[in-house]
């Protein structure tokens, strides 16, 4: 939790490097994620060596662990931005159905691929801004707001879509997720290319910092100059632009648009943010840290199908890692608001 | 603080956000999708019965479409009906849940309907409401949702879960029979679901008859999203597949997508329930899709015809009895390239 009136601590001014901090907390907080990571790849490694020990097949299923990221990935992405500034966004699942589905109907098809792809993301913009403007302008909290949108839009995207499969007769649509220049896929680039330009956004930009500012202490950060209302819009539009995005490629993913796309990615985003170390509460949280909360789901469901295991498993683990990360990340917040020992 | 014209912004940003919206409006419509192509979906015999007899008044109530199936079943309730011109059919909303469809059920058994063709939201919970029905004197077609007590129903017409899976999977065993080891994978839709339970036991006795089992087996949603997700990642658990059977062809479109996406086709698949994309692929033969087996939403359409002749007392007229039966169980039949032709005009869009 920052708090935007206190001074610098000294450890913080000893930090100068270009790498010093992700979102004014320590880089190393996000080691824990990368441990989880590495053993679950020891786990696919003992149970599957023939996938895990052999060089081009783990590269290959490793890529599909990325691919399958990428969509929840970048909505995890803008639902950070939201929840660092102390706002939620339970819509995030129901935009995308709404921006595939409004992308693919067959009177969007007939303009080819750069209509549907600016309809989508238009839509998950417009979207967030509807929701930015009920939660700043409208007042309403931001649970209420976005379930609200949520059930309205997913609602909506039945509506357009008659609750038929939208199958995209565009090829150059499915080709983005069929497309691999350098051996990458696109869907990955463009997934690594989002988490880049929101770290940048969250850790170099003024706009990054009155966020956490907001998120910390709302008041605190109104009493600087910062435009309570206006940020706060920004934000979910933002998480919209995301859910346009994510949109696009799910549909070139699934080779349709559907208003069943996006279904319980508002959870899964919230809980790729939370184990990442993101506060429900605002004011803290790193996007290495959403992106690696990500991965460790993703890399949890791909082991349970290559392992053959069934999935009511796979939630089960799902749910003991989210309680072990908050666990964890208790311990380390109350260590950190401990006063320093006299002489230390 | 910055200190732009904030008014100024606005009426820019507005502007746009207008425009934009006007643009979206107009020429992002959904007209040309509606336009379904059905014919085959609904049919009246030439016969004595497809003559007009006593008016009757035909309830009906089925879930909200969340699903290319039960939207088609509702489609094709209301399209039979159309046909005969002694049927007005009453729809009623089933709500969200079981104890919603009751209590519309309740209301329709008010309205005096003389027969009521019921697709519950759960069999077992809409078996009171079916006797209910039935103890006020109407005729009650319970449609493909099993009631727990066959007294609850006049008829029941219902698909073959079971027998699905086994044609499915001697339709695999037949092709693959004589090789060694063969991988089979089978994607599962709703796991929890009865329905999935008896597709996947009919599946495995299926195979069993050729001395075959399923090697990965994974589950998804029935959605496309869930299918295309299971699928990446089951091709990465297994670098070669012999067969694989998808148990749903709405999430099939998913599947599909997978596979091209992997760029892999050593295998051969086969689908189900039987929609009209998946028998386009079957038709022209451009994708690892080569049978599916169905799962037909035409039983609304039979289910209708069936409620008309019970409330109007009369029999089917290839059979003896001067009555409807009691039960019709519709057999799961394999489509492949050899009969795509004949089953295109009863897919049904996904």
């Amino acid at each position: 939790m920052i708090d935007v009136a206190a001074r610098p601590t000294p450890a913080a001014t000893e930090r100068t490097s270009w790498w010093r901090s992700d979102g004014s907390e320590p880089v190393k907080r996000n080691l824990g994620l990368v441990g989880v990571l590495v053993l679950l790849l020891i786990v696919g490694m003992v149970t599957r060596s023939d996938i895990f020990l052999n060089g081009n097949r783990l590269w290959n299923n490793e890529l599909t662990v990325l691919t399958q990221a990428s969509s929840i990935g970048v909505i995890t992405i803008g639902m950070t931005f939201v929840m660092i500034g102390g706002g939620i966004d339970l819509s995030v699942g129901a935009l995308l159905a709404l921006a595939s589905v409004w992308s693919t109907t067959v009177a969007t098809q007939s303009y080819g691929a750069g209509v549907m792809i600016f309809a989508a993301l238009v839509v998950g913009t417009v979207s967030g801004l509807i929701n930015g403007i009920l939660i700043s302008y409208g007042r309403m909290v931001p649970f209420i707001a976005t379930l609200a949108t949520m059930v309205a839009a997913r609602g909506l995207a039945q509506k357009i879509s008659g609750k038929l499969t939208q199958i995209v007769r565009v090829e150059s649509i499915n080709k983005i997720a069929e497309w691999k220049p350098l051996g990458i896929p696109l869907l990955v680039i463009i997934f690594l290319v989002a988490a880049v330009l929101a770290w940048i956004l969250l850790n170099r930009t003024t706009f990054g910092r009155r966020t956490v500012a907001i998120g910390g202490n709302p008041e605190a950060a109104r009493l600087a100059g910062i435009n309570l209302r206006r940020h706060t819009l920004t934000l979910y539009a933002l998480s919209g632009l995301c859910c346009g995005i994510a949109a696009v490629m799910v549909t070139a993913q699934a080779t349709a648009g559907s208003s069943d796309h996006g279904n319980l990615y508002e959870l899964q985003a919230i809980a790729a943010a939370i184990i990442g170390g993101t506060a429900l509460t605002g004011g803290r949280g790193t996007i290495v840290g959403s992106v690696l909360g990500v991965l460790v789901f993703t890399q949890i469901y791909n082991l349970f199908i290559v392992k053959n295991l069934q999935t009511e498993y796979q939630l089960i683990a799902q749910g003991i890692i989210i309680v072990a990360a908050v666990v964890i990340q208790q311990f380390r917040v109350a260590a950190l608001r401990r006063p320093a020992p006299p002489g230390a | 603080m910055r200190t732009d014209d904030p008014s100024r912004r606005r009426l820019l940003f507005g502007g746009v956000a207008l425009g934009t919206g006007a643009v979206l409006a107009a020429c992002t419509g959904n007209s040309q999708n509606n336009s379904s192509n059905d014919s085959g979906q609904t049919k009246v015999n030439a016969g004595d019965n497809a003559a007009p007899g006593k008016a009757i008044t035909m309830g009906f109530s089925a879930p909200a479409a969340d699903h290319g199936w039960i939207r088609a079943i509702t489609d094709n309730a209301t399209k039979q009906a159309a046909l005969y011109k002694d049927v007005t059919l009453t729809k009623v909303d089933a709500g969200k849940d079981a104890p919603a469809q009751v209590a519309a059920i309740q209301t329709l058994i008010q309205q005096k309907p003389d027969v009521i063709v019921l697709l519950p939201q759960d069999g077992a919970q809409l078996t009171s409401a079916g006797k209910a029905a039935m103890g006020a004197g109407i005729p009650v077609v319970n449609l493909d949702r099993e009631f727990s007590d066959p007294g609850a129903s006049r008829l029941l017409i219902k698909g073959d879960n079971y027998g699905m899976g086994l044609a499915a999977g001697q339709y695999i065993g037949a092709k693959l029979k004589g090789k060694t080891n063969p991988v089979i994978a089978e994607i599962a839709g709703i796991d929890n679901l009865p329905l999935t339970q008896d597709r996947s036991r009919g599946f495995r006795d299926g195979l069993a008859q050729y001395g075959l089992k399923v090697t990965n087996r994974v589950a998804a949603q029935f959605t496309v999203q869930s299918g295309q997700d299971v699928t990446a990642n089951l091709l990465q658990a297994a670098p070669k597949i012999d067969a694989i059977w998808n148990h749903d062809d709405d999430q099939g479109v998913g599947v599909l997508a997978a596979i091209k996406q992997a760029g892999r086709s050593e295998f051969f698949m086969v689908g189900g329930a039987g929609s009209l994309d998946a028998m386009q692929h079957i038709k022209s033969g451009d994708s690892p899709l080569v049978a599916t087996v169905t799962y037909p939403p035409t039983m609304a359409s039979s289910a209708v015809s069936l409620a008309r002749l019970i409330a109007q007392g009369k029999g089917m007229s290839d059979l003896v009895e001067l009555q409807v039966p009691k039960q019709i169980v519709l057999t799961s039949e394999t489509i492949t390239k050899d009969n795509v032709d004949k089953y295109l005009p009863l897919g049904f869009k996904s």
